[in-house]
C-alpha cells in the first residue's frame, strides 16, 4: 500500500507550493491469525500511519488492505467491530474517571455495560491498578496508569485483532513488564492477533513471532528475530536494524521523499 | 459477547453512549455550566429591562421572546456544531470515529442530549427571568411554544451538523468560523427586531434562517401577533405555516447535514485531517 500526505504552503495571494511526504511506500505484509507481528522503526518511519490505515482512520492512496477477511475502506463498518487499538497517546476525556470512560466505550460498542465494566476492571487489576482508583479522573492518573486504562478499553470489547501503536512508550519498567506479560497471556488465552509497533528491540523480541523493519515508509526486511540477525550477520536485533535500514531507532523524522510542485 | 461480533441491540446503546458521555461531562464541568446559565439569565434580564425602561409591554415581550429563543437555539446549535471541536481538543476524535457506530446514530446521540440540555437550561433562564422582572406567562400558549421549539430543533440540528464539519478542516479556524456563522444567524433572523428593518440585500437571507420562523411563531403564541391590548397567546393553528416551513427545513437540512458530514469525513480520511491536531 501507499500513502502520501500533501501540505500546501502559501507563497502569495494566489500562489502556493505543495509538499508531498511519503508516509508509507509500497508496504506489503501479512499477519497470520493468532500471530503477534511487530513493526520496528524510528519516528516518522510510517508505523502510526499504517496503524491508522488499519484502524479505518486513513484511506490509502493505492493498494489493497484486507483485515480479518474484510477489504478497506469498503467494509470499514465490519472491520471496526473486530479491532481494538491502543495508541501512543492515551486518548480519553481526562476530566472523566476511568469508569466513566470505560462505560462510554461499552455503550459505544453496544455492550451490556455491567458485564463490560466487570471485564475491564478485571483487566485493570491484572495490570496492577487498584480498584479504588477507578473513580478518579484520568487527569489525576500517571501516564502509565492511563495507558493501562487504554489497554483495558481496547480489550474490553474482546477484539479478535489488536492494533498496538507503541503501547509501552513512556512507561516505567514495571508498568512496561506488566503490559508485556499481559499481552503474552492474552495471546495464549484468547488467541488474539496482535500488530505491535515499537522502538523497543527487547519488547519486539519478547512478544513478536515475526518482525518487520520499517524505514523511510518502506518495509526493508521481515522475519523472525533470529532470521533477521542471521540475514544481517549481527549479534543483536538492534545491530541488524541499523545494518539493514541504515539508521538507528532513535532517529527523528527521516526518510520521507519530499518534493515541491506548483 | 463473541469476539468481534455485532451485538443485537446496538443502536440504542450506542445512542446512549453519547448521552452518557455528554451528561458525565456536564457533571464534571458543572461549575462552568452554572456560570454560563447564570450569565444567560442576567443577559436575558438586561435585554428585557430595555423594554421595561421604555414602559412598553409589547417591546418587553418581543425582547424576551427573542432572547429566550436565541438562548435555546444558540446553545443547541453550538453543542452540535462544536462537538467535533471538543473531541479534537480532548484528543478523542480518532477513537470515536473508529468505533463501529454509524454517523447517524453518533450525531443523533449528540443532538438528543443537546436538545434536552438546551430545554432544561431554557427553563432555568425563564424561571430566573420570572423572579427578576415578574414575567407573567399565564396567557401564553406554552404548549404551542414547546412544540415550536421541538420542531425548530431539527432544522438547527441540520445547520449544526453542517457547521460541525468546519473543525475537521482546522481545529482552531473551524471553531472561529462556527461562531461567525452563528453570529450571522443572529443578525439575519430578527431576534430583537423585525427583519423588515434589515438592509434589502440581507432580507432574503432572513427567509433562509429557521430562527426567523421560530421567532415569528413564538411571538404569536406569546400574544404578540395581534394588535393592541391584552397579550393572549394564539392557538397552535395560527402558526401552522411557520410549523410547516420549519418541518420542511428540518426534512431538508438534517439529511443534507449528514451528507455533508459524511463527505467531509471521507475527505479527512484521505488527507489525514482526523488526527488529534492539524
Amino acid at each position: 500500500m501507499k500513502k502520501v500526505f500533501r501540505k500546501r504552503k502559501r507563497q502569495g495571494i494566489f500562489k502556493y507550493t505543495v509538499n508531498e511526504q511519503w508516509a508509507v511506500k509500497d508496504v506489503s505484509f501479512e499477519v497470520a491469525h493468532g500471530e503477534t507481528y511487530g513493526l520496528l522503526g524510528p519516528n516518522g518511519s510510517g508505523k502510526s500511519t499504517l496503524i491508522r490505515i488499519l484502524s479505518t482512520l486513513l484511506i490509502p492512496d493505492h493498494g489493497e488492505v484486507r483485515l480479518m477477511g474484510h477489504r478497506l475502506p469498503d467494509e470499514e463498518r465490519e472491520v471496526r467491530w473486530k479491532i481494538g487499538r491502543v495508541s501512543v497517546d492515551a486518548a480519553f476525556y481526562k476530566k472523566l474517571s476511568a469508569r466513566e470512560n470505560l462505560l462510554y466505550s461499552a455503550y459505544l460498542y453496544g455492550l451490556e455495560p455491567k458485564g463490560a465494566e466487570k471485564r475491564a476492571f478485571e483487566i485493570l487489576e491484572r495490570l496492577g491498578i487498584e480498584s479504588r482508583r477507578f473513580s478518579d479522573p484520568l487527569e489525576e492518573m500517571s501516564r502509565g496508569m492511563q495507558q493501562k486504562v487504554s489497554i483495558a478499553r481496547a480489550l474490553m470489547i474482546n477484539p479478535p485483532m489488536l492494533l498496538l501503536d507503541e503501547p509501552t512508550t513512556g512507561l516505567d519498567p514495571k508498568s512496561r513488564r506488566d503490559v508485556q506479560r499481559f499481552l503474552e497471556e492474552l495471546r495464549e488465552e484468547e488467541g488474539t492477533t496482535i500488530l505491535l509497533t515499537t522502538h523497543d528491540m527487547n519488547e519486539a523480541e519478547r512478544l513478536c513471532a515475526r518482525i518487520g523493519f520499517l524505514a523511510h515508509g518502506q518495509l526493508v526486511a521481515e522475519g523472525a528475530s533470529e532470521e533477521l540477525k542471521q540475514q544481517a550477520q549481527t549479534a543483536t536485533l538492534e545491530d541488524a536494524f541499523i545494518k539493514m535500514t541504515g539508521e538507528s531507532l532513535s532517529g527523528d523524522e527521516v526518510g520521507n521523499q519530499e518534493g515541491g510542485k506548483e | 459477547m463473541i469476539a468481534g461480533r455485532r451485538p443485537m441491540i446496538t443502536p440504542g446503546r450506542q445512542l446512549m453512549a453519547f448521552v452518557f458521555r455528554d451528561f458525565s461531562l456536564t457533571r464534571r464541568y458543572l461549575g462552568w455550566v452554572v456560570v454560563f446559565t447564570f450569565y444567560a439569565m442576567v443577559n436575558s434580564a438586561t435585554i428585557a429591562l430595555i423594554g421595561v425602561a421604555a414602559k412598553d409591554e409589547r417591546l418587553t415581550l418581543t425582547l424576551i421572546v427573542g432572547v429566550l429563543l436565541w438562548s435555546f437555539l444558540s446553545v443547541l446549535f453550538n453543542e452540535i456544531a462544536m462537538s467535533v471541536a471538543y473531541e479534537r481538543w480532548e484528543g478523542t476524535l480518532e477513537y470515536t470515529f473508529m468505533a463501529p457506530v454509524s454517523r447517524l446514530v453518533h450525531l443523533f446521540g449528540v443532538s438528543l442530549y443537546a436538545v434536552v440540555y438546551s430545554i432544561i437550561r431554557l427553563a432555568i433562564v425563564v424561571g430566573g427571568l420570572a423572579v427578576f422582572i415578574g414575567l407573567d406567562l399565564s396567557r401564553a400558549n406554552l404548549l404551542g411554544i414547546l412544540i415550536v421549539l421541538l420542531v425548530s430543533s431539527f432544522a438547527f440540528i441540520g445547520l449544526g451538523l453542517m457547521a460541525a464539519v468546519l473543525p475537521v478542516f482546522s481545529a482552531e479556524r473551524g471553531a472561529e468560523a462556527t461562531n461567525i456563522f452563528q453570529g450571522c444567524l443572529l443578525l439575519v433572523s430578527g431576534v430583537y427586531y423585525p427583519v423588515e428593518i434589515l438592509p434589502g440585500w440581507l432580507q432574503p437571507l432572513a427567509k433562509l434562517s429557521p430562527a426567523t420562523y421560530s421567532l415569528s411563531a413564538c411571538r404569536k403564541l406569546m400574544g404578540l401577533g395581534s394588535g393592541q391590548g391584552q397579550f393572549v397567546g394564539a392557538p397552535i393553528s395560527a402558526v401552522a405555516s411557520e410549523l410547516l416551513t420549519l418541518t420542511l427545513m428540518g426534512v431538508v437540512m438534517v439529511p443534507l447535514g449528514l451528507w455533508v458530514f459524511g463527505h467531509v469525513e471521507r475527505w479527512a480520511k484521505k488527507t489525514g485531517k482526523l488526527k488529534r491536531t492539524g
